[in-house]
Parts: structure tokens; sequence; C-alpha cells
């Protein structure tokens, strides 16, 4: 591992003895409104506080982020080329571009940022697997042309890992990289937090048996179907999938049921490999035969990984729980 | 940036290329790369060397310099997926694609080895492809298509001596050689000469920049029951560089960039396209001694019909003698008649040609311009004989107009 970068370590711990300033408040603010979704409110937060703080990093990061939620790339790769010009030293500012450019299917472009976020930390594990899924993107490019493969629309369906923070909870950038990875070995841990072998809800013979038989308690049950759920989408079995849904099913864009099972179908059936992981789910009954169920939702697949906050409302229906409504966010 | 260099070792071994690549002495790696290294080919090739030398980096370069040099280079996008690929995972095959169209693919790997097997031969500067023989003086260059190493070399008539200007990469066809009849997607061996210009203007977009027909099916191929048509040397789709190794319906398809460059060299009715399926070289010495020994021959019989030595003169056509219907008996009974009345007989021939003919050991086609003056007639002509070669003695088997 390389040693940090003394000016990196200077600059963080100037950053962060910014955040002790009573204007952090704005900008801790701007911070928990993004995170609940409100990118409206914690765009005007986060201006208000760049008004004052002009070059101010971790506000100029929160500003990217809320502008890649809001759909807004050019205004967002305009804000993260600016930190890279700013704080060369910094990787994440490198991996959020390139995030970006993927998905605008600028792979060349997202090639170079990322290469450039390795080579201010060699060991930065996120812009790694990012990088590795832009060779395999340039891969499919090239072999599309060789064999001339008709394949359109792909380029929507990249999307590489957004760093949501600009090192948390420590003034230590070379710390990201850690936490992520430790974040990460804790995953698989937390998937299924009833079995004692974990890796084994990944095989055949834990999905054989991924409708939970009812064991009584209400709560193990909602975190039972979680995971079954999670496992049915995983292995690609969209009728075990769609399953889990109860017909009163609220569609989330408020399609027919039809539509939306066509459209889960087509989304689940095209990637090669699907792996979804719940991690710290969180399971709230409201009544008997009501639950809520949040977590964070790992997906990974050849085209897309994401980690995302995910809320699912379950209902009981004889001895089954079944979905019906599922919404981003806690 | 390179994680997995051990990817490169298995790229190459799993290629099939590795025996060749290796076998190939400095000497000839640097002959493949002077020859014309900035060809999309030869940048194509390095690129392959480098991944046999576990040189990732480098390997990208020189497939990103053959793409540059050639967009539409499919080979040089396949085997930049997997350069790009070996990033992520081990790559097993050259085209490491899952659920690819497996016809696809095995038609670029054939390209790959086509082109790597290619290259890898020496520049053949000290032998001559012994059909050769003679090309007479109007004739600059002269075309020999090698169909097993899918190269097309070309000749120039260097003071009545055939020597090598320069080869390419051609496709063949798709059920490979020996063309017998109409729609077996063969390619026809034989010797054979450009009959025409098609330009691209009426060509559609499948021939590329042009095409030029050859004269199949030539006298040889008729007589022994072959037909078809249309077998010509042309040029490539536009969406694409270059097409597989045996891909055509029987025709030799070159890139449209090579094309452009050899159609300079051609001449309508007079270029001879000698087909064969793998190229017999021979010294300088061997095709002197060769050419002497058929050109003494020829003009023997042109002696003795001048000395209206009917009986020697005959004595100079084959057992199995057809021209175009007629047989032996019946030519020596029309000379025999014809000479008799004749007081005087005076023959030139000039512009001399000898081909001998692929795949046969004995067998040679003939051009020349005939000057046949007589006390009561008088002809010129071009004339075409097919001579072959029985008990060591050169016969007359075919004779005709050219």
């Amino acid at each position: 591992m390389k040693k940090p970068n003394i000016a990196a370590l200077l600059l963080l711990m100037a950053l962060a003895m910014s955040g002790m300033w009573a204007a952090a408040d704005e900008l801790q603010d701007a911070s928990a409104l993004f995170k609940q979704g409100n990118n409206a409110q914690a765009l005007d937060k986060v201006n208000s506080y760049l008004a004052n703080h002009p070059k101010d990093a971790k506000a100029r990061f929160l500003l990217g982020l809320i502008y890649t939620e809001q759909n807004k790339p050019a205004e967002a790769i305009k804000v993260f080329t600016a930190l890279t010009e700013d704080y060369p030293e910094l990787p994440e500012p490198y991996n959020n571009l390139a995030v970006l450019f993927a998905a605008q299917g600028q792979y060349d472009k997202a090639k170079i940022a990322l290469e450039a976020a390795i080579r201010t930390h060699p060991s930065y594990a996120i812009a790694h697997e990012n990088l590795g899924d832009i060779y395999a993107k340039l891969a499919t490019q090239a072999y599309d042309k060789a064999l001339q493969l008709d394949k359109t629309n792909t380029t929507a369906q990249t999307k590489l890992e957004l760093i949501k923070e600009l090192f948390p909870g420590s003034p230590r950038a070379a710390k990201v990289t850690a936490k992520q990875e430790t974040a990460k070995t804790d995953t698989v841990a937390a998937v299924t937090p009833s079995t004692p072998e974990p890796k084994k809800a990944k095989t055949d013979d834990a999905a054989k048996e991924s409708r939970p038989a009812a064991t009584g308690d209400n709560t193990q049950d909602v975190l039972n179907t979680v995971n079954a759920w999670a496992q049915a989408w995983s292995k690609g079995d969209v009728a075990a999938y769609l399953a889990f849904y109860s017909q009163d099913f609220k569609t989330p864009n408020g399609e027919s049921r039809e539509a939306w099972e066509k459209s889960r179908k087509e989304r689940i059936s095209k990637s090669m490999s699907i792996q979804v992981s719940v991690i710290d789910p969180k399971v709230t009954l409201s009544d008997a035969t009501h639950a809520k169920a949040s977590f964070k939702q790992d997906y990974r697949s050849n085209t897309l990984k994401s980690t995302t906050a995910k809320t699912l409302r379950l209902v009981k229906s004889g001895d089954k729980w079944l979905i019906e409504t599922e919404q981003a966010g806690r | 940036m390179m994680h997995k260099l051990a990817y490169g070792a298995v790229l190459s071994l799993t290629l099939g290329l590795a025996s060749s690549v290796s076998s190939m002495n400095d000497h000839a790696l640097q002959a493949a790369v002077a020859r014309a290294p900035q060809e999309p080919e030869a940048l194509l090739v390095n690129s392959l060397l480098e991944i046999s030398r576990n040189r990732l980096d480098m390997a990208m370069v020189e497939i990103d310099n053959a793409i540059k040099a050639n967009p539409n280079f499919r080979l040089a996008h396949l085997i930049k997926g997997d350069l790009l690929l070996a990033h992520t995972r081990p790559i097993n095959t050259i085209g490491d694609v899952p659920n690819a169209p497996p016809q696809r693919i095995m038609e670029l790997r054939e390209e790959a080895k086509a082109r790597l097997q290619r290259r890898s031969q020496n520049q053949p500067l000290d032998y001559i492809p012994k059909y050769l023989l003679q090309m007479h003086p109007g004739q600059h260059y002269a075309i020999v298509v090698d169909v097993s190493l899918s190269t097309l070399y070309l000749y120039q008539n260097l003071n009545g001596e055939p020597r090598y200007v320069t080869d390419y990469y051609i496709s063949s066809g798709k059920n490979g050689a020996v063309k017998l009849k109409e729609g077996d997607q063969r390619t026809p061996l034989g010797v054979y000469f450009v009959t025409a210009d098609l330009p691209k203007s009426q060509l559609s977009d499948f021939y590329g920049v042009g095409a030029y027909p050859i004269s199949y099916p030539n006298e040889w191929d008729r007589q022994h029951g072959r037909n078809g048509h249309g077998i010509w040397l042309h040029g490539t789709p536009s969406d694409t560089y270059s097409r597989p190794p045996h891909s055509s319906n029987g025709c030799v398809v070159l890139t449209n960039q090579d094309l452009t460059t050899l159609g300079k060299t051609l001449q309508i009715g007079l270029t001879p396209v000698i087909i064969t399926e793998h190229v017999e070289w021979v010294s300088h010495e061997t095709w002197r001694a060769q050419r002497n020994a058929l050109a003494s021959q020829i003009e023997n019989w042109r002696r003795d019909w001048e000395n209206r030595d009917t009986e020697a003169y005959l004595h100079f056509y084959a057992k199995n003698f057809n021209a175009n219907g007629q047989t032996l008996a019946q030519w020596a009974n029309q000379k025999r008649r014809v000479n008799g009345t004749k007081a005087w007989i005076k023959i030139d021939i000039s512009n001399v040609s000898m081909f001998l003919y692929p795949g046969y050991v004995n067998l040679a086609v003939v051009n020349f311009d005939q000057d046949y003056s007589s006390s009561n007639l008088s002809t010129r002509m071009k004339k075409r004989q097919y001579w072959i070669n029985e008990n060591n003695h050169w016969k007359i088997i075919y004779e005709g107009a050219a």
C-alpha cells in the first residue's frame, strides 16, 4: 500500500478542521437532505455554503453528487473535473467523473479518469473494480465491431459505482478505501444474518429452500422472505422472483402489473450474472400482518453495479409474506 | 495497469500460433515487419507477436495502430477485445467472446492464422514460382495465387526474368480449390488471364473498389467438363477491411487498398493469373533449364513446319491431341493435305509466353503471335497451345486461336 501523500494529508486535515466551523452545519444539513433524497433543498443549502466557501472540496463534491442524482451529467462533470484540477491527489472525483463518462458511453474518457484515480491511490479498490468494468465494456465494443453484432442500446446499461462520500468520518482519504473494503467484507456476513454459513446462501441447495417456511417468528420470516427474494433475483429465476410480489403490489411508475412484469423479466433475463445482496436489514412490524424491511441493496450484474437503500413493505398472506411496495431509500 | 500478464502467454499458446511464432528467427521477424511495415496486417501481426512475448501494453499500441490504419479491420478489433478483457479475466483463446456466433469467431481465427503464417514466410527472393517460365516482352506483370497460404504474389517482368514485387492477403472459395462446376463455391486452379476491368460504378458494394474477371473456364477446363463463370479478382465491401481466408464463391478477394494498387499493374487480355493450391518454387538455374527445354521444342516445331517436313512436324502432337473436337488423325490429314499444296511456307512466331500449369508436372500453356506466309496464303493470328511432356518430350495436346 502506498504511503499517504503528505500534501493530501495536510489538505485533508485542513478540510476536516474547516468542518468544525459553525457554517459546517449548513453543509451537514445539505448532506443529510441529499441522503434523504431531497435534492432540491440539498442543492440550495450547498450553494449557499459554497457562496462563503467556494473552494471547499467536500461541498463541491456534494454538489457534483446532487447534479448526478438530478440527472444533470454536464454540470456534474464540470464540478468533478474542477475538483480533479484543484485537488489532483483525491481519487474520488476521478472515480465519479469516470462513472459519469461511462454512463454516457465515453469509456475511453472513463478509463483515463480511473487510471488517474488509481495513480493517486494504487490500492483504491472501487476504482480498480470500475476500471475492470470499463475494460469489459470496451472489450464488448471491440468484439461487437469484430463480429458485427448488432447491439443496440447497450450504453445505458453501464453504471459503475459512484462514490457518495468524500473521506467519511475521517480526514484521511486512504481510509476511504479501507472503509469500503470493510463494508464489503461485512456484506457477505450481513446477507443472511440467520444463517450460520453465509456463503451457503449462494449455493443451489439454499436456493431450493428459497421459499421459507413459517417459523412463527414474524420478524425472522420477513427476513427470510427478503433474503429469498434477493436469491431468486440473483438466480435470474423470474417466476420465483415475481411470486414474491403481492397481487396488490404498487408498481413503481403506476404502470400495469403486466407491463411491470414484462420489464422486470426483460431486465433480469438480460443480465448474464446477477448478484443481489441484502445488507443491514431492519425489519419493523406495524402489526401481525404488515411489515417494513429496510436494507442496503447491493446489486451487481455484468453491466451494472449499485448499492442503494431500499424499503420493502410486505403483507402477510396465509403463511407467506408478499411485497406490496418497493421503494428506493430507507 | 497490466495486472494479469500471464494472460498474454495463455493467449498466444491457445492461438495455436505459438509454434509458428517461436519458429520464426529474428531475421524472419524483421523481414515480416520490414515488408510494408505500416500495412494493417503488419501491425496486426506485430501485435500478435507482442502477445506471444507477453508484452500486452505494446500489443495494445500495435493493435490500436492497426485499427487506426483501417477502422474496419474486424480481426484487429477482436484482438483488441481480448487484450482489454485480459485486464479482467483470463483469456483462453483468441476471440474469447461469450455467446458469440461460432462461425464468425472461427473465420476470424482462421484469418489470424493465415495472416501470421503469411508473414512468417520469407520473401521469395532467391526462388521463382515454377509456373512463370516465360513472359513475353509486353507482359509487364504476372500474378501467382497460393490458395493454401491465402496469398497473391505479384511478379514483374524484368528483362525476361520474373522479379518478386510484393504479395497480398487474399480470400478464396468457401469450399476450397479445384472448381468443377457452376455454384460449387470453389476457386479454379489453372493458368488464366485478366479479361476485363469492371469499374466500381458498374458493381455493387459487395465487390468493393473494382473487379477484374479472369478467363475461367479456359480451354483445358472446357475439355475436362469444368463449367461455371464469373471468377474475378475483386475488392471488399465497404463495411469490412478484409474477408476470412475461405469465404468467397470462388473469386479471389483482396482488400480494397490492395486491389487498387494491384489494379495499376494489370493489363487486360495480357496479365496472367496463375492459381495454385501450393506454389512450387524453383531456383533460377532450374527455371532457366526448364524454359530452354520447352522453348527449343517450340522452335523445332516451328522449323519443321516451315520446312514442310510434315511427318516430323506431326511428331510434335500428342496422341490425345484435341483442338476443339478435332482429333490427331483429322488434324494430321488436314495438315498433310494443306502442306502438300505449298511451294514454300514461312513461319514467324513472336511474343512467346510459356506458363507451366499448376497441379500438373508436365503441362504448359504457350501463347504467341504467329505470322504465317506461304506460296498461296498468309495469315497473322494469336495462337494458344497446351504442351504436355510425355516421356521427356514436349508435345502439343491442344492448339487454337487465343
